[in-house]
Parts: C-alpha cells; sequence; structure tokens
C-alpha cells in the first residue's frame, strides 16, 4: 500500500484516502524518512505531525507506517548521553553530521558495539512475569542496571546464556511465553513514551528528595514520588534552580529535560556535570545524569514529544528500583509547541490559544511522578520538578495557573528578590509545599524532632516581618518599638544568612540538613536572648552594634560542612558578647541551645 | 527543468495561491515572472494537494490573476556568501542595493539555517569589552552570547548601539578578525543612514555587512532580513574564522511583520494577535548565536527592540527574554534626566556573566563589587520609596546614605559620554569609590577581607566635592 504526501503546513503534513494508519503511530515522512507522529485521523485525511524540519518536502512523496506507536529504546547506555527530544544520540550526530543537525538522521539510541558486563541471575524453569529482573550489568561506576521482563510480557526461561559480556542486542536470556511464543531478552527493550509504565502500587509519600537549598528543604520541601513547579519571569533563576537541583538532590538518577530551552545553557550543563564531583558517591555527576536537549530552535514537534521521552526513561530507572529525579526545563515551552501544533490543525482554542487539552496534559505529565512498588516488587521513585515560564511573568497564565493543580510544591519566583540580587529568589510569602505534613515523621526521626518547631519559628518570623514591613514603608522603622525592630533585625538575618545561598561557594553550595538545622537554631538563639535582655529595658540598638546578626549573616560562608563543632564556638562568641547585658538582671535567660 | 504555470487562483495580501502545481516542494523559492517582463521572487508555504500557497517577498501590487507565470526553481530560498560581502550593502531578501553589482557566491546557504548541535557549541567565556561602565561592571557581554537592547520609541537605543560598535574590543588577542553584521527591520531612512554615517565615521565600514529592510519596504523581506544578516554571519564566523556582532534593529517591527504575514495566512493569533509560533520563530534567529567547538569564530547578537508603551511584558521583549542570554534594559526616567547610557540597572542581567569574568579575565574581585553595587542599588528604591512618602529629612542616618550613593552611582558609573571609552579597571575602580560612600557595614555582600582593602570612606570624597 502506498501512502503520499497530500498536503504540507509547517510541521503538520496529511495523507489522504488511507485506512492504514493507527493513532499515535509512529511514521517514517518522505524521501528522507523524517520521523513523524500520526496525530488525528478522519475518513479522508491523516494527520501526522513531524519531529523534523519539512522543508523541502513534496506532495507524492511515500508515508511509512512503522506499525507501533513512538517508542524510546530502553537499556543500558542511557546515562551519560544526551539526547534529542526522540531519544537520538546528539554525541552521535554530531559524527555523523558536523557541527549542525541534519534532517533524517538514524542513529540507534543506544550504543551497539559496547560490551557490558552481564550477570544473568535466572535459570530454565524460572518463572518471570512483568518487571522480574533477568540480568544486571554495570551502567556506570555507580549505577547497576537492572534488565527487566517487559511489563506486558511473561513466561517460562527456556534458554540461558552464561554470564558474560554482551552487547545490548544480544539475547541473554530466552522464555516461553503462556501462548507457547518463545521471547529473546536483549539487554533492552522498546516502550510508548506517551504510556505510563506499570507499577503495581503507589506508596504514599514519605521521604524528603534532600536538596541541599535551604530555602528548598526547610521551608518548601518536595518529596521522593513528589511534584513540584518552578514558575518565575525571566532573570529570575529557574533554570539555576534546576541547575542546582540536578546537582545535589539526593536522587539516583537524574534526567535533565532542556525543553526549548538555550542551547548555551545545555553546553553548560555539559561541561559542568561531567567535571563535579558527586558529594555522595566521589563519582561524576555524569555517571548518574541522562540529558535531553531539544533546544529552542530546534524543532518544535520534538520539543512536544521531549518531555514524555523523558519520563518514560525517568519511568524505566524507576522500575530497578531507583529514585529518580527529572527536571523539565521549561514545561512552558512544551504548552507553546501544543498550542502551535493545534494551531496548524486549525482547532478551537481556549485560553490564550492554547488548545483545550492543556489541563489534561499537564496532569498526565505529573501524575506519572510517584513513589511505587514496582511490579518486581523494589520500591522507586519519580519525582517531577518543572519550570514554567509565565508570559509577562503573570501566574495567573493558563500554564502556571494549571500546573498549580496538578503539584503540591510551589517555587514562586520573585522578580524583585532578583533584582536585589537575592538567590535563590524563591518568594517566602507566595510558595508553599503539602508535603510537610508527609514529611514529618522523617524529619523527626532521621534529623531531629526540633527540625519542624525551629521551621515553625522561621516562618512566623518572616510572617511577621513581612507585615511590620507594610508599616515601614509608610512611616520608617525608626518608630517602632524595640521588640517589633529585632522581629525586622532577626528576619534579615535570616534573609541574608539563611535563605540566601551561594550556588558559587563550595560550601554553601550544598548544605546538609543537620547544618540547616544548627543554623536556625542559632539564629533563634540569637533572637532570644535578645528578646530577653531588651525586655529588660536595654535598647536593640546597643545589641545591634555588638555585630551579632553580622555574624549569623556570614556563619554560612564561616562554617564548614563538616564541622558542625564551629557552631559551639560561635555560641561562645554570642555568649560572651551578651555577658555584660545579663548582669543588668538575674533572672532567668532563655537557653534555646 | 522549469516547470512553468501560468495565471494565479487567488491573491490575498502578500500570498498568492496556485493551483494544478506538481513536483512542488516544501518552502522552495519562486519565480513570479510578469507580463512586463519585471520578476519578483516567492516562497512555498503551504502546499494542500496541486495548490500551493507562496508568500511574495516584494509584495503583490500589480499581480493579476493572468498577467503572471510563476517558474518553481527547486531550491530553498538561499543566500549567495563571500567574503566580499564585507562592506557592501544588502536588501532585506540578500539583493546588492548599493548598486555594486551582484556578489559572487563562493557558497550558497539556506537562509533559514540548521539548529546547532549544544554539543558542538563552545560554552562562551571570553568577554567583550565595550569600555561602557554599566555594562562592563554589571551586564558583562561575552562572546557568543546573544544580549538583546530593551529600549522604547524615542530613547537612545541607537546611540549606545552605534557606541558598541564602535568601542568594543575582544578582551586578548586583539589579532582576531573582528566584523559587524548589521540587519535593519522597519526602521526609518535616518536611523539607517545613522548606522551608515557611524560606521563610516569610525572607519568599519569595510567591515559591516548590512541588511537594509527600511520602514516602506515589503513585510516578507523585513522577516527575511534577519535570517540573511544571521547566514551571512555564521559563514563568516564558522567558515572564515571571524569574530562577528550581529546588530539587529528593530525586533519589534520584525514581530509585527510576522504578525501581518500570520494574520493574512489565515492563523490562530496568540497573544495580542501575535501567531502561537512567535517564540519557536525568535528562537530560530537568536539561537545562532555562539561559539562552535574547535572553530576560532563566534556569533554574537545584539537584538535592538522597542518595548511599546515601555511594557516589559509585552509578548516581544518577554518571549525574547526568555531566549536571549539577559537583557540590557533602558528606562524612560533616566533619559529624561539625561543620563546617558539610561541603562536600568536592576532589570539588566547578563546570564553568562558569570563564568566570563573574574580572575583570568577582567579581575579578581568583578562579581563581588557587581553583586554589590546591584544590592545596594536595589536598597536606594527602598529608600527613595520610603523618602518619597515620609520625607527625605526623616530618613534614618544609612537611607540618607543609600540617597546620596544612588544619586552619585546614577550620575558616575551610569552615566558616561558617548566617546567615553572606560578600562575594566576604570569602571571596577570607579565601584569601588561609589561604594565607600556607604557604612562599611552595608557591604555584606563581600568577603570581609576584600571590604579592608578597598574600602576607604577617603574615595568617596570625590563626589562630595563634584556637588
Amino acid at each position: 500500500m502506498n501512502n503520499t504526501i497530500y498536503s504540507i503546513n509547517g510541521p503538520v503534513v496529511t495523507v489522504k484516502d488511507t485506512k492504514d494508519f493507527a493513532m499515535m503511530e509512529m511514521v517514517y515522512v518522505g524521501d528522507a524518512n523524517l520521523v513523524g507522529e500520526v496525530i488525528g485521523i478522519t475518513d479522508d485525511r491523516t494527520t501526522i505531525q513531524v519531529y523534523e524540519e519539512t522543508s523541502g518536502l513534496r506532495p507524492g512523496e511515500p508515508v511509512k507506517g512503522t506499525g507501533a506507536p513512538m517508542s524510546v529504546t530502553l537499556g543500558p547506555g542511557i546515562l551519560t548521553n544526551i539526547y534529542d527530544g526522540i531519544e537520538r544520540p546528539l554525541r552521535d550526530i554530531h559524527e555523523k553530521s558536523g557541527a549542525f543537525i541534519e534532517r533524517g538522521a538514524d542513529v540507534p539510541a543506544l550504543d551497539q558495539t559496547r560490551r557490558y558486563d552481564v550477570t544473568v541471575l535466572v535459570k530454565p524453569g524460572d518463572e518471570l512475569s512483568g518487571g522480574s529482573i533477568y540480568a544486571t550489568c554495570p551502567e556506570t561506576p555507580v549505577i547497576l542496571h537492572k534488565c527487566m521482563v517487559p511489563p506486558n510480557m511473561s513466561g517460562t526461561v527456556t534458554e540461558v546464556m552464561p554470564s558474560g559480556s554482551y552487547t545490548v542486542n544480544d539475547t541473554v536470556v530466552r522464555i516461553k511465553t503462556p501462548s507457547g511464543t518463545i521471547e529473546s531478552l536483549t539487554l533492552c527493550q522498546k516502550w510508548p513514551i506517551r504510556t505510563a509504565r506499570p507499577a503495581s502500587l503507589r506508596k504514599p509519600i514519605s521521604l524528603p528528595l534532600v536538596t541541599g537549598q535551604r530555602v528548598i528543604d526547610t521551608l518548601f520541601p518536595i518529596a521522593k514520588g513528589g511534584a513540584a513547579a518552578v514558575p518565575g519571569g525571566f532573570g529570575t533563576g529557574k533554570t539555576m534552580t534546576q541547575h542546582q537541583l540536578a546537582k545535589w538532590c539526593d536522587a539516583d538518577i537524574i534526567v535533565y529535560v532542556g525543553c526549548g530551552e538555550r542551547g548555551n545553557e545545555m553546553t553548560q550543563v555539559l561541561d559542568e556535570f561531567g567535571e563535579l564531583i558527586d558529594p555522595k558517591t566521589g563519582n561524576k555527576l555524569t555517571d548518574r545524569t541522562v540529558l535531553i536537549a531539544n533546544t529552542s530552535n530546534m524543532p518544535v514537534a520534538a520539543r512536544e514529544a521531549s518531555i514524555y521521552t523523558g519520563i518514560t526513561l525517568a519511568e524505566y530507572y524507576r522500575d530497578m528500583g531507583y529514585h529518580v529525579a527529572i527536571m523539565a526545563d521549561s514545561t512552558s515551552r512544551w504548552a507553546e509547541a501544543l498550542r502551535e501544533i493545534s494551531g496548524r490543525l486549525e482547532e478551537m482554542p481556549a485560553e490564550e490559544g492554547f488548545p483545550a487539552y492543556l489541563p489534561s496534559r499537564l496532569s498526565q505529565f505529573y501524575e506519572r511522578a510517584g513513589y511505587m512498588v514496582n511490579l518486581n516488587g523494589t520500591e522507586g521513585s519519580v519525582s517531577i520538578i518543572g519550570a514554567v515560564s509565565p508570559q509577562g511573568a503573570d501566574f495567573s497564565e493558563p500554564v502556571t495557573q494549571n500546573t498549580k493543580r496538578f503539584v503540591r510544591t510551589f517555587w514562586a519566583l520573585d522578580k524583585s528578590l532578583a533584582y536585589a540580587r537575592h538567590y535563590p529568589a524563591i518568594n517566602w510569602t507566595e510558595s508553599y509545599s503539602e508535603y510537610v505534613d508527609d514529611l514529618t515523621a522523617y524529619y523527626n526521626e532521621k534529623v531531629s524532632p526540633d527540625f519542624l518547631t525551629c521551621r515553625r519559628r522561621i516562618s512566623t518570623l518572616l510572617a511577621e516581618e513581612a507585615s511590620l514591613m507594610e508599616i515601614v514603608k509608610l512611616i520608617g522603622a525608626d518608630v517602632l518599638p524595640d521588640d517589633q525592630k529585632l522581629t525586622i533585625e532577626t528576619a534579615k538575618a535570616i534573609r541574608l544568612g539563611f535563605l540566601q545561598q551561594n550556588a558559587f561557594h563550595k560550601d554553601d553550595t550544598y548544605v546538609p540538613l543537620e547544618k540547616q538545622l544548627a543554623m536556625m537554631k542559632i539564629i533563634l538563639y540569637v533572637n532570644d536572648r535578645c528578646e530577653a535582655i531588651i525586655k529588660r529595658g536595654v535598647a536593640l540598638s546597643e545589641l545591634v552594634e555588638l555585630g551579632l546578626f553580622d555574624i549569623l549573616a556570614g556563619m554560612k560562608y564561616e562554617i564548614p560542612n563538616d564541622h558542625p563543632e564551629a557552631f559551639d564556638r560561635l555560641y561562645e562568641k554570642i555568649d560572651t558578647a551578651l555577658a555584660p547585658f545579663e548582669k543588668t538582671a538575674a533572672e532567668g535567660t532563655v537557653n534555646a541551645q | 527543468m522549469s516547470i512553468q504555470i501560468t495565471g494565479l487562483s487567488s491573491i490575498n495580501g502578500p500570498l498568492v495561491v496556485l493551483d494544478h502545481v506538481t513536483g512542488a516542494s516544501y518552502d522552495e523559492v519562486v519565480e513570479l515572472i510578469l507580463e512586463n517582463g519585471t520578476t519578483r521572487t516567492g516562497r512555498i508555504v503551504q502546499i494542500e494537494g496541486d495548490r500551493v500557497v507562496v508568500q511574495v517577498f516584494e509584495g503583490t501590487n500589480g499581480l493579476s490573476l493572468t498577467n503572471t507565470r510563476t517558474r518553481l526553481t527547486g531550491k530553498p530560498m538561499e543566500l549567495a556568501l563571500s567574503t566580499e560581502m564585507l562592506g557592501r550593502i544588502f536588501s532585506g531578501a540578500g539583493k546588492p542595493i548599493d548598486g555594486l553589482g551582484e556578489v559572487y557566491g563562493a557558497d550558497y546557504r539556506d537562509i533559514n539555517g540548521k539548529p546547532l548541535n549544544p554539543v558542538a557549541r563552545e560554552y562562551p567565556r571570553n568577554y567583550i569589552r565595550t569600555g561602557i561602565s554599566s555594562i562592563d561592571g554589571l551586564m558583562t557581554l561575552i562572546r557568543g552570547q546573544k544580549l538583546p537592547i530593551f529600549s522604547g520609541s524615542g530613547m537612545s537605543h541607537n546611540k549606545l548601539a552605534a557606541q558598541l560598535v564602535c568601542q568594543s574590543q575582544l578582551s586578548d588577542d586583539s589579532n582576531e578578525k573582528f566584523a559587524i553584521v548589521f540587519a535593519a527591520m522597519g526602521v526609518n531612512n535616518d536611523v539607517a543612514d545613522y548606522f551608515k554615517r557611524v560606521f563610516e565615521e569610525s572607519g568599519v565600514l569595510e567591515n559591516v555587512v548590512m541588511f537594509l529592510n527600511l520602514a516602506n519596504d515589503p513585510i516578507i523581506e523585513r522577516i527575511l532580513a534577519p535570517r540573511c544578516a544571521l547566514t551571512a554571519a555564521e559563514y563568516l564566523a564558522y567558515e572564515h574564522g571571524m569574530n562577528i556582532l550581529v546588530i539587529m534593529t528593530d525586533m519589534t517591527s520584525y514581530a509585527e511583520a510576522l504578525r501581518e504575514f500570520s494574520s493574512s495566512k489565515g492563523e490562530i493569533p496568540g497573544r495580542k494577535g501575535y501567531p502561537g509560533y512567535l517564540y519557536s520563530d525568535l528562537a530560530s534567529m537568536y539561537e545562532r548565536a555562539g561559539i562552535v567547538k574547535g572553530g576560532t569564530g563566534s556569533v554574537t547578537q545584539i537584538p535592538i527592540l522597542t518595548m511599546p508603551n515601555d511594557d516589559i511584558t509585552h509578548p516581544v521583549p518577554d518571549l525574547t527574554g526568555y531566549i536571549t542570554e539577559g537583557q540590557i534594559v533602558l528606562d524612560r526616567a533616566l533619559d529624561q534626566r539625561g543620563i546617558y547610557p539610561p541603562v536600568s540597572v536592576l532589570p539588566s542581567l547578563s546570564r553568562l556573566m558569570k563564568d566570563g569574568i573574574g580572575e583570568g579575565f577582567t579581575r579578581a574581585d568583578h562579581a563581588d563589587v557587581a553583586n554589590q553595587l546591584f544590592a545596594s542599588y536595589a536598597r536606594v528604591q527602598d529608600a527613595r520609596a520610603l523618602g518619597s512618602v515620609i520625607g527625605e529629612e526623616e530618613l534614618s542616618a544609612s537611607d540618607k546614605a543609600y540617597l546620596v550613593f544612588g544619586r552619585e552611582f546614577e550620575q558616575h558609573f551610569i552615566s558616561q559620554d558617548s566617546r567615553e571609552n572606560r578600562t575594566i579597571q576604570d569602571t571596577l575602580e570607579l565601584g569601588w569609590d561609589l561604594l565607600s560612600l556607604l557604612p562599611r557595614s552595608e557591604l555584606s555582600r563581600m568577603d570581609a577581607s576584600l571590604v579592608e582593602k578597598n574600602y576607604n570612606p577617603d574615595r568617596a570624597k570625590r563626589f562630595r566635592s563634584d556637588r
């Protein structure tokens, strides 16, 4: 059956009078074999979106079906790689076609020649079901790759190859399925990107995704298996926040999707992650990272697919029992790709030209996050951190508003904080996290029962400061009573010393929870001591002159992460400085230490 | 092989429709031959079976359904390229308009370019010295960066662009070849003349390739102009190892041309009537800035756009800001107070700055000084707001110090003569002089030792004696 192109409009191509294609089927378009996907079928027209530039296509060129939906290849070799939106390795494309990306590049997703040191775990007669692990191989120095039976397959092992060195396409196990066919299992498998990989059970959230960023871990935590959104106008540090999380969060695997963003940024990630060492494993950060780069000048339809490619890779590693974090920068560009294609299809637009199915697509994506018990009994999680680029930094636009409904952590980036170079520019009055209650047990048991108490006090102080500043804006700070002035001083110390974090400082770029707690405690200690002293009639200005608050603002640099005992010296310093004021009255001092 | 189609089926704005066309390919260039012998060029923008939609670059004035024959060329829109383009002036569609004849093409390239593989990119690290304190000090331009100027009608963006062209120097190795590609889109004659004159006076004219699409030229050529310019820039940069600075003005006119074209095609509009693909379209140009690994050339872009009604949330500046690596925002209030260049420091930003400054590039304390200046100037705004409510006299001592700092910062750091070329040393020392106006305890963004070494209230005296 010869199907040929009938019409061409940007990335949208149609075929006339055919019933050969299935919805969402992957097709090859034209003589150059451009990758496309069927997105609409009527009785006389089949509509296809093409993942590559359509210049030069002619009506009459062939369109070939593949019989399968748009899929990615899953197997060892994914980590450390950099892919385009439809899992084509950009390094191989570079070797093949030079610095600029040519169309119709046909390169396999996984290195076909690399040999892995495979350990086969099953023996003939074993019953395998979907998700069962039949072999393992070290993929990178830190990640053991586990080869699993595809979720929709099961059977009895009939033949097993000895453990040894194999490439991704070598058969290592054969199984006989219940219907009697023999299936060969290699190191890799395919999975359609728009279908979530199944798991047996969704578990309640209980672990935080520790990021080492104080404002996030303390005030607005995200859980393993949770979803967070980072909205912010340009220049507020969305990408910087994403990079920091990709570098330091305690997930096992990072999937970083650069969706319609800058090429130079992807290059920066490539360069930096290749050099940085993961403090937990001592290995390079790239060893646990896969990048998906669909920069803003690459074809728009592939941008739409890149998000799904990313989440499918993430789910695959979750199935092995790993904790995976996926950063999508930026989901707005993905939504715009939807809008662009929807416009080409002349669909009826809803808000701001976005298609009416925007919310359902967003929810489908965010719902693929979760803490799961996998089919093979292991536990793993996928956490999603999606950047949102609201038009005109206006959070009331459709993408931000709809995203807000499906995520439980919201880090609102603030232009005025960014202008004042307060980074991370996460606004503490607009942001929220609904995971705090789920994580209470973890904080109490694994960190300290004080953690949440301190957290509450810190956020109360910040809220009080916000309302005091309303007054200060009108009449100045001088007229406030000393206890309110103290609140402002303490809140300033919290902002400068705690919330602001320097991504370029060797210690401050990542701060463990214990140090975060110690920092909160000492800030509150100074606050409480001063409060007691002021109550006895000492003027706050005298206390401010001691420079205590400056010490608090500077402690993030002064105290190395691996020397918590330095806090003791700080307490001594504070006690010595405050000692003269204690003499004025003998009654009980508060000791929060 | 030259298929010719006689007549047209319909004409709508810059678009014509032809029926019974065989062998047409998407994005192909066609020639329309009029009865009077003149020819126009067009491009196929939609194909539906044997019906094709063509956009005519020179406009459809004078075309009728019967007086035209159309010839398919079988090629996408290509530009003839050679080093001889330097010193020449072209139309938006890449045709020479300086009367010096055709350019012999050593190479032909599709003007749409191809996406640069992120793997092949070199991360930009070398700064370009512009000699302008506000830019060098606070939003350093890096080679391979795209850093737009957000301006408004009537502000001095052209003067600033001209100064950038005349003063820009590569930090190291000044022997490297440096050239400018200039694309004017929808600007009036005076502006085009102004730039021509500036290039002439500063003696760089033979190193400039100009693409001019004036305000009364066809809008389709306006859509082509930046693409031709960038194709020329890429050719010179990557084939001839030159460092190219591309100045494109005015991107707002470009976007309006795109909107006009989109609406004549009957496309569904997005925000403010601009097509839904405005982001992708702008990105396909801005992303052509960069450096290819292993080469010596670079493409640096300074697009200039006027914000309609000075509104930075308007789709054009907004989407531009999301693609480019920072922005230089001009401020009308500063402009009205006679401060040139009227750079509004707080919303301005250079994203690549952090990796291109400091030890080995500019000076070790650059990042600290810049951060502190930003933070302090942000405080000035608070102090001013408070002062305007309760009166300056009522402000605390530190707020008063901020007011003085703000005033002097604007007068001496931001403001400079349009011919003044400051070194990085000058700029950073000036920064320290200004910071010395503030109480020492306010310099919280910096290492104490750095403050110890450089902070000195005496340095600030020069400002007080000025007044």
